[in-house]
């Protein structure tokens, strides 16, 4: 089985979802010729052609209703927004047409299609290219949102994006494109081929969307995460020695609702991981989601781990992020009595 | 520098001053549109459909007009359209500004919550509708319902849309007039105005990598051209040589702001093709004849793998906005008669009548079989509901067509809903 860092595998993604199926078109900022600024789209404009894989003007909102009108016509536009801090411009056509065409005409017309995007920080780009927008799309029905932890899973992931009927948002933890992070940003950069999930199959395969992954079983904890925060929570429960179920969520919508209910009922404490900012993040509507649904199992309240809430600072990047020490804090809170 | 400590003036310098456009005309004003540039009908040269862009650019500050003051057809744009297709084209004219007028008026009896006319605008829709292909596809705007009409989308689904009922193809989710049918090449409306421009882009985008020959055509009026979405429009277009027609429906009137506040003091909407390096042409809106020329002359151009191009069709909102605007508010009365251009449905009757091919007697029998056409449609919608009657027949259809299978939050709510609607 061959070796891949993140970016590979979607690369690889990416060549057999369009050998696949020809309505398959990609396209973004810089994505054609040159690949994109980080590589994920390198090398498809020689595979499949100039009309399949091309550069777009630097216009988000032109974009992705380009990919709205495309998707109406019935191709299926694989579109890449260079950083998720650029998405902005064309929330309008995502909240008020990609999410919504469905609905308002009744399955009529629908928009499959998939926007990825590179998100979060841990690489110094300061305020405009380290966000972690995802509860802004959580909030919209009619959307999915997927944000992958390994190379396996992103490859899977996907593709499996691009075959689903509906819109998805495929946020991608760029920190992690070239290897795991612990959390902490002053220990040498592990890369992706000493990991196990860095092993990527050949060819056609899904991991389908709204199915979490328990990828380190415990009995005393259930932490939830996504994305780079999988990799530091998996890292701080062993540091702190606890034997914390560690669960990727992989899919935040459609949520796995199901694993999280039956690992919380099983551990009794809940800590939940995000990297965005802290109020009104996709942790508070977890948490709320295990109150409801699993208070009288709780043994302690249920526990956030977050970015505060600021603009990302660029020198004060590791102030900001959620890493080992506020890890740490978190844990023994959540651990004790 | 805090608040109290201002910058100091620069006495040799002038006061800045911000410019708020004003229209010319405000209620109690009686309008006179004397110093409108109005060129005469069949003056405006006509380029050949593979022509460079600035070609065409003269046009933008032009008007194409076809119908003279004696109403005969005049220049090098005339289309020489056959009797028969003006003779539906008036068909389709009256259709629906009766329609317009009974639906209207169905709202105000409260049987549903919203409308909006096509009043002085009907020739635009209908006479694109004509010249374009039926398979060409529509991204339109809340005032295209011509489109449909004309392309023979059935009466009574446009009423039961309107109405929310049973009957409604939209399962009664979106606000009246807002339709879709992808069977007549006429996409779903978005209250959210600009969307669908850049929306018919992405559509002839597709046509054009799958090498199909049919083309879009993307709609809006003169008040929308100002969001970005118009930008990203005419950018994309230009830079793919995109297969697209993109319409600015100019009818001078955005609720209650006036074009001017759109941009319109400074330059015309047709001459934004300009600095795109886009064909452009300016079209008298209430001229069928110069509507039918002018869209049939870009689809052309389009088919070819000539490129887009943008088309201003200036025209004037003869009624307001919506059901819920009174525009007595904020511009004279008299406005909508003393607009130079006309009625766009008289104009085209009378072209008829001085061709021999059409009289008053016939036109009085058109305008009572087409009144039976739309009473009788609007008979057999009301039987199936009105607006008031709706949303509680089919609760749980609230939660479909989110997505193509139901999430299990979505299975819990709906559950609830169904218990509230129980309780």
């Amino acid at each position: 089985m061959p070796t891949m860092n993140m970016i590979q595998a979607l690369n690889d993604a990416h060549r057999v979802a369009m050998r696949a199926d020809e309505n398959v078109v990609v396209f973004g900022e810089d994505a054609g010729y040159f690949g994109g600024v980080f590589r994920v789209t390198e090398g498809l404009q020689r595979e499949f052609g100039k009309t399949r894989a091309f550069d777009a003007p630097i216009s988000e909102g032109g974009i992705v209703a380009a990919a709205v009108g495309m998707a109406a016509y019935g191709l299926k536009p694989v579109v890449e927004i260079q950083f998720a801090d650029y998405i902005y411009p064309g929330y309008d056509q995502i909240v008020s047409e990609v999410a919504k065409i469905r609905y308002r005409t009744a399955g009529e017309w629908t928009m499959p299609m998939v926007i990825r995007s590179p998100y979060g920080g841990g690489i110094f780009g300061g305020q405009t290219h380290s966000q972690s927008p995802e509860s802004l799309f959580t909030h919209i029905a009619g959307l999915k949102v997927v944000i992958p932890s390994t190379p396996r899973d992103a490859k899977g992931l996907l593709v499996a994006a691009i075959e689903d009927p509906d819109p998805v948002i495929f946020f991608e933890p760029k920190r992690i494109y070239n290897g795991p992070f612990d959390g902490h940003h002053d220990r040498p950069v592990t890369p992706w081929s000493k990991h196990e999930a860095s092993e990527v199959p050949e060819g056609h395969y899904t991991i389908p969307l709204g199915k979490a992954e328990i990828v380190r079983e415990g009995s005393d904890l259930t932490v939830l995460a996504y994305g780079t925060m999988v990799h530091v929570a998996l890292a701080a429960v062993t540091e702190q020695g606890i034997d914390a179920e560690v669960i990727d969520l992989r899919t935040l919508v459609p949520l796995d609702i199901a694993a999280i209910e039956q690992s919380v009922e099983k551990t009794g404490r809940c800590l939940i991981v995000q990297e965005a900012p802290r109020t009104s993040g996709f942790a508070a509507e977890l948490s709320a989601l295990v109150q409801e649904r699993c208070f009288y199992h709780l043994e302690a309240p249920v526990e956030r781990v977050t970015g505060w809430d600021t603009p990302y600072p660029h020198a004060y990047e590791w102030v900001y992020f959620p890493g080992p020490k506020r890890m740490k804090r978190a844990l023994e809170k959540v651990m004790a009595d | 520098m805090s608040e109290k400590d201002p910058a100091p003036l620069k006495p040799n310098r002038p006061k800045l001053e911000l410019h708020v456009p004003e229209p010319t005309f405000r209620p109690g004003d009686t309008p006179d549109f004397s110093s409108l540039n109005i060129p005469a009908a069949g003056v405006a040269p006509r380029p050949d459909t593979n022509a460079a862009p600035t070609e065409t650019h003269p046009l933008t500050t032009s008007l194409v007009r076809v119908l003279g003051e004696d109403h005969k057809a005049v220049g090098a744009w005339d289309p020489k359209v056959d009797p028969d297709t003006l003779r539906k084209m008036l068909k389709d004219m009256v259709t629906l500004r009766i329609y317009d007028d009974r639906m209207y008026r169905a709202q105000r009896q409260g049987k549903t919550s919203f409308y909006m006319k096509a009043t002085g605008e009907e020739a635009i829709a209908i006479a694109t509708a004509a010249a374009l292909d039926r398979d060409d596809m529509n991204f339109p705007t809340y005032r295209q319902q011509g489109l449909l009409i004309a392309r023979g989308y059935p009466l009574v689904e446009m009423m039961n849309q309107v109405y929310s009922n049973p009957g409604d193809a939209l399962k009664g989710r979106q606000l009246p007039i807002m339709y879709s049918s992808k069977e007549h090449g006429f996409f779903t409306i978005s209250g959210n105005l600009g969307t669908q421009v850049p929306q018919a882009v992405g559509w002839a985008m597709a046509a054009a990598i799958k090498g199909d020959s049919r083309i879009a055509m993307g709609w809006t009026g003169d008040g929308a051209t100002a969001e970005g979405d118009f930008h990203s429009a005419m950018t994309f277009a230009a830079v793919y040589n995109v297969p697209v027609i993109l319409a600015v429906v100019n009818n001078q009137w955005a609720i209650s702001s006036f074009s001017g506040i759109a941009g319109a003091e400074r330059a015309t909407f047709a001459q934004r093709a300009v600095g795109y390096g886009v064909a452009g042409l300016r079209v008298d809106g209430n001229d069928a004849l110069a509507v039918y020329a002018a869209v049939k002359w870009a689809a052309e151009r389009a088919r070819g793998n000539g490129g887009p191009t943008l088309i201003e069709f200036f025209t004037y909102r003869a009624e307001g906005h919506s059901t819920s605007d009174d525009p007595s508010g904020y511009r004279p009365a008299t406005e909508a008669k003393a607009w130079p251009l006309g009625d766009p449905l008289e104009r085209l009757k009378a072209h008829l009548i001085a061709l021999g091919e059409w009289d008053e007697e016939r036109h009085q029998a058109l305008h009572a079989e087409c009144d039976a056409t739309v009473r009788a449609a609007q008979k057999e919608s009301e039987k199936l509901g009105i607006l008031p009657q709706q949303g509680k027949h089919d609760i749980g259809s609230v939660f479909e067509d989110v997505y193509a299978d139901l999430p299990w939050n979505l299975v819990e709510q709906r559950k609830a809903a169904l218990e509230e609607g129980r309780d």
